[in-house]
């Protein structure tokens, strides 16, 4: 007993023959059907190529296999068919294609049948356990009908297949027969396929089948239930599909994974692959196979590519992923820290962040002049530029590409009314952003100017009415950032809780407790500042309640309560 | 109503389609052919397709990088060298060449008479529109060649693909190191922007609008709008009915320019590695003032030419020194997309 090979063949052909021959040398009978779109001449000199091997056979009848119809089945059965006569030693039948190529030596695979000489191998499962097939036709296939080419009808087939929807349009399976799909490549004994091909009612159906949409992947595969005796439901065949139903491909980069796999057989193959043609169709044991069999390899592989062009790289934005609006998943890459009024409240707040937090911490990404990178570096990560209008000719994009280029490192920076206000809505929609805003504390800044009146109130004004903008876009309702915002009078009267809270939530690891407290700026006269504009006309509302008295609240800088470690 | 304008702008679109492809008709008859070895492209080459001036000495190279990715032939337009690059092209046995001596400006920089050869040897190719000085890279190319890309993207249904621009530099000023004939000029100018590259949508052709690297940050920041597009489209399996409209930026039809996903995932994207900034820059730059006949006034080449005065580095410490694809793939430049 042996095994023959079928192989359904329409393009390189001088492939398919280089593989026919391996088969046929090898002792194994192989039936060809070469697909009618090869022109008579191309076929003709791909039959002499293989004149001389007297267990090489060709289907006279060519069909026309086009993805998708009967075609496929067509020329399947009638080499089928050709091979159950012709070779009568023949105990399993393997279906292949022309640019199928086997992965281990032919002895390996006869002495592997040979071992299981009842075994079924195809890849045989109810429609309700299908998880790859494409294109929302389960049931459907089968209970609708087909009669336009998918391919070169796109319209008609989509519309008949509404239409048969719209009138609720079924038909009858044969009687006892229970729809199964699987892989097209199977394995057969020679006892199963006979009886398939001998079926009483095969008459009956072929005609259903030749109305079912894909019938390749479900004619054997059903009707194998009826007759087989023990079906062990997988392919021998390692064949991929990517995403959108298409067989991955092999190449010779390929090489060592496919070695690994311990399939019998791969497809699908690119022609001019020539490293793994010249390498794997050997019948040396010590050529095909020189490493443990890791078939997971491939599969995480292919997995890992779906997911690449299905969700890709979050917050990524480059030349062939551009999300529009939302429909992403993640506007930015990762974590990033936005903080308003603490540098004007805190001296030296940026190195007191960095130190207590190991964060990159930046000045005014947004500023007036320019973005102020930590160290007031000219030119930072991915070589940004700290030019101003580089940044303001697209300011989303700017954070972006800092956060991305980042990546495993979080950012903090400032951010205030000065500011380049237009990254408001991006980074208040954004759930990687922590914004915390003390409102008001710009007046600090202010204060402390000595600037004539006149200027200075002129100034809050202006200031004041973008925070307040900016508050009422922080409090939208489509909100997805994490977002504190206290006056400056609610934030000094515990500053270091509020402060310890926002920290608590960016150290990833066990939260430290805050060693040293960053230094308050002087306050003193700050309420009397206040109360001046005020008498002058110009209400600082955005900085809350704050006392009138000739100083600031005596703070208490040591923490009220310590905050307990685990 | 958006229905009724889209129709419009449809219509609008294939007027100005209609337009291209006359006028790539009109300026074709400025080609004179000096070699024309066209008959000897079989049915499934790869065709590269140039415009080129006084490349003398980039063409070994080029040709040579170009021949071992598994490019068939090279249509070669010359416009007007006098340093020999016409003799050395002729002679290439892969090499058909036309001249003129016609205005580049006049002809869309070159891009009408491209349009003229894709429309005629084109049809049914995959075609590459590269400069002297672009090197294309895709994922896997260390180890695929073009062919492989192409049979996949036949595969996928997909007609073009994009390979941005990357600006490649040297670590010192332009000047340090002569390019030597034949010599990859990416020993030289091995260094990129990894990271700074601004990106819009063109909401009337659909291409996506990238600008940044190193000429944006070096010459163009004070005026981010008109520093150079690195978009690009340089690989379409050509119909004749195509039109690229500004270099490879944009083509029409317009499907032709969604070469990214709109919904986060990510398609199969290669690079093109510009190697423009060499110890040659400054002569062309010299030449190419006097010429005028580049984009916007030759202002690219104005900037070049004030820079190089002072021996401006685009150097910075976050430059990235160029490895390969997968390098360029996880910065975030390119993408294998689906294709494993």
């Amino acid at each position: 007993m042996s095994v023959g090979f079928i192989m359904l063949v329409h393009t390189a052909l001088d492939r398919a023959a280089q593989v026919a021959r391996h088969w046929a040398t090898s002792g194994c009978p192989v039936v060809i059907h070469a697909d009618r779109t090869v022109e008579d001449d191309a076929f003709s000199d791909f039959c002499a190529s293989l004149a001389d091997l007297d267990n090489v056979r060709f289907s006279q009848a060519r069909r026309r296999c086009e993805w998708g119809t009967w075609g496929i089945v067509g020329a399947t059965i009638d080499a089928a068919e050709l091979m159950l006569d012709a070779f009568p030693k023949v105990g399993h039948v393997y279906l292949a294609s022309g640019s199928c190529l086997p992965l281990r030596p032919v002895p390996e695979l006869a002495a592997y049948l040979a071992e299981r000489p009842r075994t079924d191998f195809i890849e045989s499962v109810t429609i309700e356990d299908v998880a790859w097939s494409k294109g929302g036709f389960d049931h459907e296939r089968f209970s609708l009908r087909f009669p336009f080419s998918f391919k070169r009808h796109r319209l008609l087939f989509d519309r008949f297949v509404d239409l048969q929807r719209r009138l609720g349009l079924t038909r009858r399976l044969p009687d006892g027969m229970v729809p199964h799909l699987g892989s097209q490549w199977w394995c057969l004994t020679r006892r199963t396929l006979t009886a398939i091909l001998k079926d009483d009612r095969r008459a009956e159906y072929d005609r259903f089948f030749k109305r079912v949409w894909i019938p390749d992947e479900s004619y054997f595969q059903s009707l194998v239930r009826l007759h087989a005796k023990r079906i062990e439901s997988r392919s021998l065949t390692l064949s991929k599909f990517d995403h959108q139903g298409k067989p991955h491909t092999f190449y010779d980069d390929h090489l060592q994974l496919l070695r690994r796999s311990d399939c019998f057989v791969a497809r699908k193959i690119w022609p001019r692959a020539d490293k793994l043609y010249s390498s794997f169709l050997s019948n040396d044991p010590k050529v095909t196979k020189n490493a443990e069999p890791n078939p997971g390899k491939i599969d995480r592989l292919f997995a890992s590519a779906a997911d690449i062009r299905v969700r890709g790289r979050s917050g990524l934005y480059m030349q062939s992923r551009f999300p529009l609006n939302d429909r992403d998943n993640g506007r930015s890459t990762g974590p990033y820290s936005v903080f308003e009024g603490f540098s004007d409240l805190f001296e030296g707040f940026e190195t007191w962040l960095n130190k207590a937090t190991g964060c990159r911490v930046h000045g005014h990404l947004y500023g007036p002049d320019r973005a102020e990178f930590a160290g007031r570096e000219p030119v930072y990560n991915g070589c940004l530029s700290d030019s101003a209008k580089l940044r303001d000719y697209n300011p989303c994009g700017f954070l972006t590409n800092l956060v991305w280029s980042t990546r495993g490192e979080r950012q903090c920076f400032m951010f205030g009314p000065q500011d380049n206000q237009y990254p408001t809505d991006f980074m208040v929609g954004d759930p990687n952003a922590q914004i915390s805003v003390i409102t008001g504390a710009w007046a600090i800044g202010l204060y402390r100017t000595n600037i004539t009146s006149e200027v200075i109130r002129k100034e809050a004004a202006r200031l004041q009415r973008i925070e307040q903008a900016h508050v009422a876009i922080l409090r939208a309702h489509w909100a997805k950032a994490r977002i504190r915002i206290w006056t400056l009078a609610e934030f000094i009267e515990s500053p270091m809780d509020n402060t310890q809270e926002i920290l608590n939530e960016i150290s990833l690891g066990p939260t430290r407790r805050l060693t040293e407290a960053p230094r308050l700026t002087d306050l003193s006269g700050f309420g009397q500042f206040l109360q001046q504009l005020k008498n002058e006309g110009m209400n600082l509302h955005m900085a809350g309640d704050f006392p009138t008295g000739t100083g600031a609240t005596p703070m208490n800088m040591v923490q009220k309560r310590p905050y307990l470690v685990k | 109503m958006g229905r009724v304008m889209s129709l419009r702008e449809t219509y609008r679109l294939r007027l100005r389609r209609k337009r291209y492809r006359l006028r790539a008709m009109r300026k074709g008859r400025q080609l004179t052919s000096i070699a024309d070895r066209t008959g000897r492209i079989a049915p499934d080459d790869l065709l590269v397709f140039t415009t080129l001036r006084n490349e003398r000495i980039r063409l070994p190279f080029f040709l040579d990088y170009y021949r071992e990715k598994g490019v068939g032939h090279f249509l070669i337009v010359d416009n007007g060298s006098d340093d020999g690059s016409a003799e050395y092209l002729a002679e290439q046995p892969d090499v058909s060449l036309w001249r003129t001596d016609h205005s580049y400006k006049a002809a869309h920089y070159g891009v009408d008479w491209l349009n003229r050869l894709q429309m005629r040897f084109g049809h049914g190719h995959w075609t590459l529109v590269v400069d002297p000085d672009e090197f294309f890279v895709y994922p896997f190319c260390d180890t695929r060649p073009i062919q492989a890309l192409t049979d996949w993207l036949d595969a996928s249904g997909q007609r073009s693909f994009s390979a941005m621009l990357i600006d490649m530099y040297p670590k010192g000023p332009l000047d340090v190191e002569t390019y030597a004939e034949g010599q990859d000029p990416l020993e030289i100018a091995s260094w990129f922007d990894g990271g700074n590259y601004m990106i819009s949508r063109n909401p009337l052709y659909h291409n996506l609008w990238i600008q940044g690297g190193p000429r944006a940050r070096t010459f163009f920041a004070e005026r981010p709008n008109a520093a150079p597009s690195l978009n690009k489209i340089p690989l379409v399996k050509w119909r004749r009915e195509y039109v690229y409209l500004q270099s490879t930026h944009m083509l029409l039809p317009r499907g032709l320019n969604e070469v990214y996903d709109t919904v986060g995932g990510e398609m199969t994207s290669g690079a093109l590695l510009h190697a423009k900034f060499l110890s040659t820059l400054a002569d062309k730059a010299e030449e190419e003032l006097e010429r005028k006949q580049h984009y916007a006034g030759s202002r690219e080449y104005r900037a070049y030419h004030d820079h190089l005065k002072d021996r401006t580095v685009l150097w910075t410490k976050w430059s990235e020194k160029y490895i390969n694809w997968r390098q360029l793939e996880i910065l975030g430049l390119m993408s294998k997309g689906n294709w494993a």
